[in-house]
């Protein structure tokens, strides 16, 4: 339940939200926003085969966009009694007094009839259910399957469900339940091997512990007794969980109207940027990921081509964004204020038709990953990232896995690795990526430069 | 407050913890973000609400909510002690503190020019007028300026007796200035990237004072864009406390953290190669001149307080003396496990979220004998490294990277031209063992972060870090293919 909350979440939040925009106009504002986060969420955390932390949090969280001709003041509150919403309010009137005027500003997004809000299949019952007892059952099944391969296991298990909403003096009225649950686990074997497994789900009714478990467990102990490989250039094949990496970081670093605008993008429409193999949408409708139907502006998700068949055809945008370019938000706004600009939350990278083991029958002499570690950007514009492999490195020879390798450390262009890219997987896993639920297969693509080694 | 939290751990008590504390925190935050010469947003925000934390059956169990009601803190109690009992179903090694006296006291970040007091007007005028100067520089394409401060009135108490009240203040600035040219992208910050930050009231801001160097670091970013390309190989790089601090912070505050160290990050930020077997032998991390302190009385530091987020009094923990690894940053769940009480480094982030052992102000002790300037004065080549642009490390914080956003050569002990897209690898214990100088007390200066990452919920932490700047021999730099 949503704290505070009656029978139905999403209604209550909208409530709420329109009852601070009221408040707004009646203090003086020319236009205003309010958008409401309410979040019911836990979490059970297990290290050394032993849950150490098991937390719960409610919480309810109002933002105010109080508008004055052009003038802008951006106020949040924790607080929704009636003392802590009228101090949200008072206080945007004097601060809004206090802010120059935004020359280009094209006010707040108006409801548009052709894209009226089409739910998405955002809610799960099950997951709303879910209890602590039903994670700590969760967590034994990992616990059980680690024991099994003689590993420890490290993990946590979250399930989490609230309610958006948002309400402008425009016309925009907006509201849902949101649901989302996550199982992660590390095994890690005697020997130094270690193993990752990860599954994300709408419903965690659904999400198989043990499978889970047994994955992690078997790679951990297929990475016993790892053997340095000196960096170098190899080609590789990269599992779902590194995957989500490059698609993180080409929203982050590339497809956000803002940053086009600024110049600090590499993105030009129509631009070669990947291989005739790799198509990226953002989909906010696709019950594979984590759906949601609008964004924190109230505007409904589009589904945006960013990358098709390798070429550049769109980029997503809020509503400040659109306006300079004359066009509609794609709804991809973040709560404002937000300097960085609209982020595509919901990425889905279309699957290919190579099984697994073509993917790794066409290594000659290469290596498997299945995870990164601490990735980051060495230079935005060309895209070079920098971090470690992680939890399962495996060299492979003549199509086959010969042994487990220590981890690297690489220095890669994606945009190089994008055009590089060979082969894709037939099959997806959905994954948390940075803001939201990614789906994206295994890759395999002809060179990865890696540029140092560490010791496990 | 009494009140509610007597009954929380009353309630606690009664359904079957054998310990509770809870904590009630109230924050208040503000900040501008100014792009460019023009106010992009001015946020305030402010958030109050509560976190039971219990041990039932041995085991941990945590609740919060931000309903401050007597009802719903009855609910919340019984919520946590629910919840510890399930996690008791997988447990192996019961929860056992350590036995430190109660704590009983206030606190109060000392504050000269309280900035929640100083008209709005003012801040913005402060901001704007200094990202202005930096945006009129020809070639900066664009500017990004932030201030920020946070206040938290928090009260702590525990089943043990203790109850603690405190007010934390922090307070930071920063400018950023962007040059693009093609696909070059470089930018220069101060006074460092993200900002400078600092456990103060406005007259950190005066002291800062970005208008003064405003245009220099605009200037500085335009430059770069047609400087050449940092060069790859091994050389003696000189790191200014800008980069410094967070060589010290990635490479000696998290992997001394001793949670890391026991696996309980292991999922999420890894583990650390520091494992308590090298506390028992004595392991050399760096150099003899190598001192770090996690000290939590530091002035100014975001890492300073009164007590910590489960009552441990503020103190100074050497980690690393003389380049020997002679201690951690720890908890009371953690530090009997060493021999030990807890170093108090238990930190939330917020009422909402349980506290983890974090860095408090992870200081690199100066050393006396040489300045800064003395120091690149008796380099004969290398590089002198400034100002953080990227960061990455291992899951056992032994490999790293880092960029910086300038490289300036050091030719026969002077700096000279600068060099663009720096960066520079290594292993963790080479690199501090190949340290041969530290600059003195004349160079020291607390800085930190604003922004540590750490722990599932995500909690962002401030923590401190005083340095005054290093120099370390045969340093692979020029990483990558450009």
């Amino acid at each position: 339940m949503v704290s505070g909350a009656g029978a139905d979440p999403a209604a209550d939040a909208l409530r709420l939200a329109e009852d601070v925009v009221g408040r707004a106009m009646r203090a003086g504002a020319s236009e205003a926003e309010a958008l409401v986060i309410a979040d019911d969420s836990s979490l059970t955390r297990f290290a050394n085969s032993e849950i150490h932390q098991n937390v719960a949090e409610s919480s309810q969280t109002v933002n105010l966009r109080f508008v004055s001709g052009r003038r802008i003041a951006c106020l949040s509150t924790g607080r929704h009694d009636d003392d802590g919403l009228r101090l949200l309010v008072e206080r945007a009137a004097v601060v809004v007094r206090n802010v120059e005027e935004l020359e280009d500003w094209a006010g707040l997004p108006k409801p548009d009839g052709a894209s009226a809000v089409h739910p998405a299949a955002t809610w799960s019952a099950a997951t709303a259910d879910a209890t602590p007892e039903l994670r700590a059952d969760g967590v034994r099944a990992v616990i059980s399957a680690a024991d099994e391969a003689a590993v420890i296991a490290y993990g946590s298990f979250s399930t989490g469900t609230g309610a958006v909403a948002v309400a402008n003096s425009v016309g925009i009225r907006a509201a849902e339940q949101r649901a989302s649950s996550q199982l992660v686990t590390v095994s890690m074997s005697p020997e130094g091997g270690t193993g990752y497994a990860e599954m994300v789900a709408l419903d965690a009714s659904t999400i198989d512990a043990a499978a889970i478990g047994r994955e992690a467990a078997s790679k951990a102990r297929a990475t016993d007794k790892a053997v340095s490989l000196p960096p170098d250039d190899y080609p590789v094949v990269l599992d779902e969980y590194a995957v989500v990496d490059i698609t993180d970081y080409l929203g982050y670093l590339g497809f956000s109207a803002l940053a086009v605008q600024e110049g600090r993008s590499f993105v030009e429409i129509g631009k070669r940027i990947g291989s005739e193999l790799v198509t990226v949408v953002d989909d906010g409708a696709d019950p594979a990921g984590l759906p949601m139907s609008f964004d924190y502006e109230g505007v409904p998700k589009q589904r945006v081509t960013m990358v098709e068949r390798g070429v550049c055809r769109g980029v997503v945008y809020d509503a400040q964004t659109a306006a300079r370019e004359g066009r509609r938000s794609t709804g991809h706004g973040l709560p404002a204020p937000n300097p960085y600009g609209p982020f595509p939350f919901n990425t889905v990278m279309a699957a290919g038709t190579t099984s697994r083991e073509e993917l790794l029958g066409g290594l000659d002499r290469g290596l498997l990953v299945t995870r990164f570690h601490y990735t980051n950007t060495v230079h935005p514009k060309l895209m070079i990232i920098t971090g470690m492999t992680r939890d399962g490195t495996f060299l492979v020879e003549d199509g086959r896995i010969v042994g487990p390798v220590r981890n690297l450390r690489f220095t890669q262009s994606y945009l190089d690795a994008l055009a590089g890219v060979s082969a894709v997987g037939s099959s997806r896993k959905t994954i948390k990526g940075f803001l939201g639920g990614a789906v994206v297969p295994a890759v395999r693509i002809d060179a990865w430069t890696f540029t140092g080694a560490t010791e496990h | 407050m009494r009140d509610l939290t007597d009954r929380a751990l009353d309630t606690a008590e009664s359904l079957g913890a054998t310990y509770a504390d809870v904590r009630i925190v109230r924050r208040r935050e503000e900040s501008i973000a100014v792009k460019t010469g023009r106010v992009e947003g001015v946020a305030m925000g402010e958030t109050e609400g509560f976190g039971i934390r219990v041990i039932v059956d041995g085991a941990w169990g945590f609740a919060s909510s931000d309903r401050l009601e007597a009802a719903e803190v009855d609910r919340v109690a019984g919520l946590a002690v629910r919840i510890a009992k399930a996690s008791a179903t997988a447990l192996r090694r019961p929860v056992q503190l350590d036995d430190r006296p109660p704590a009983h006291g206030h606190y109060e970040t000392p504050v000269k020019e309280d900035p929640f007091e100083v008209p709005l007007e003012t801040k913005i005028n402060d901001l704007v007028t200094a990202d202005r100067r930096a945006a009129a520089v020809k070639g900066v394409v664009f500017t990004e300026s932030l201030y920020a401060a946070q206040r938290e009135w928090k009260t702590f108490a525990a089943s043990d007796g203790s109850f603690t009240e405190q007010v934390i203040t922090h307070i930071g600035t920063g400018l950023e200035a962007n040059a693009i040219e093609g696909d070059e992208h470089q930018r220069r910050s101060y006074p460092d990237a993200g900002g400078g930050f600092r456990a103060a009231g406005y007259e950190f801001i005066r002291e800062v004072d970005l208008g003064t160097h405003a245009e220099a670091y605009g200037e500085e970013a335009v430059a770069l864009l047609s400087a050449p390309q940092c060069p790859p190989g091994r050389t003696t790089i000189v790191l200014d406390p800008s980069q410094l601090y967070l060589q010290v912070h990635e490479s000696c505050g998290h992997p001394t953290e001793l949670d890391r160290v026991y696996g309980t990050e292991a999922s999420y930020a890894g583990t650390s190669f520091l494992t308590t077997d090298k506390l028992e032998s004595g392991f050399r991390y760096g150099s003899d001149l190598i001192t770090i302190v996690a000290d939590a009385t530091a002035q100014g530091g975001m890492g300073t307080f009164g007590w910590d987020d489960e009552g441990t009094e503020a103190q100074a923990v050497p980690l690393i003396q003389n380049g020997i690894l002679v201690g951690y940053l720890s908890s009371r769940e953690t530090a009997p496990r060493i021999g030990r009480r807890s170093g108090g480094a238990m930190r939330a982030d917020g009422w909402n979220r349980i506290p983890l052992i974090r860095m408090t102000n992870v200081n690199l002790l100066p050393v006396p004998g040489q300045t800064l300037d003395e120091i690149v004065a008796d380099t004969d080549d290398g590089l002198y490294l400034a100002s953080n642009r990227s960061w990455s490390i291992d899951d056992r914080r032994l490999n790293f990277q880092f960029a910086t956003e300038v490289a300036y050569e050091i030719k026969g002990g002077k700096k000279g031209r600068l060099l663009k897209n720096p960066t520079y690898t290594g292993i963790t214990y080479e690199f501090w063992r190949s340290c041969d100088a530290v600059a003195d007390e004349s160079d020291w200066v607390m800085l930190g972060t604003p922004n540590c990452g750490k722990g599932e919920p995500g909690q962002v932490g401030h923590v401190g870090h005083g340095v005054s700047g290093a120099r370390f021999r045969n340093v692979q730099v020029g990483v990558g293919k450009w």
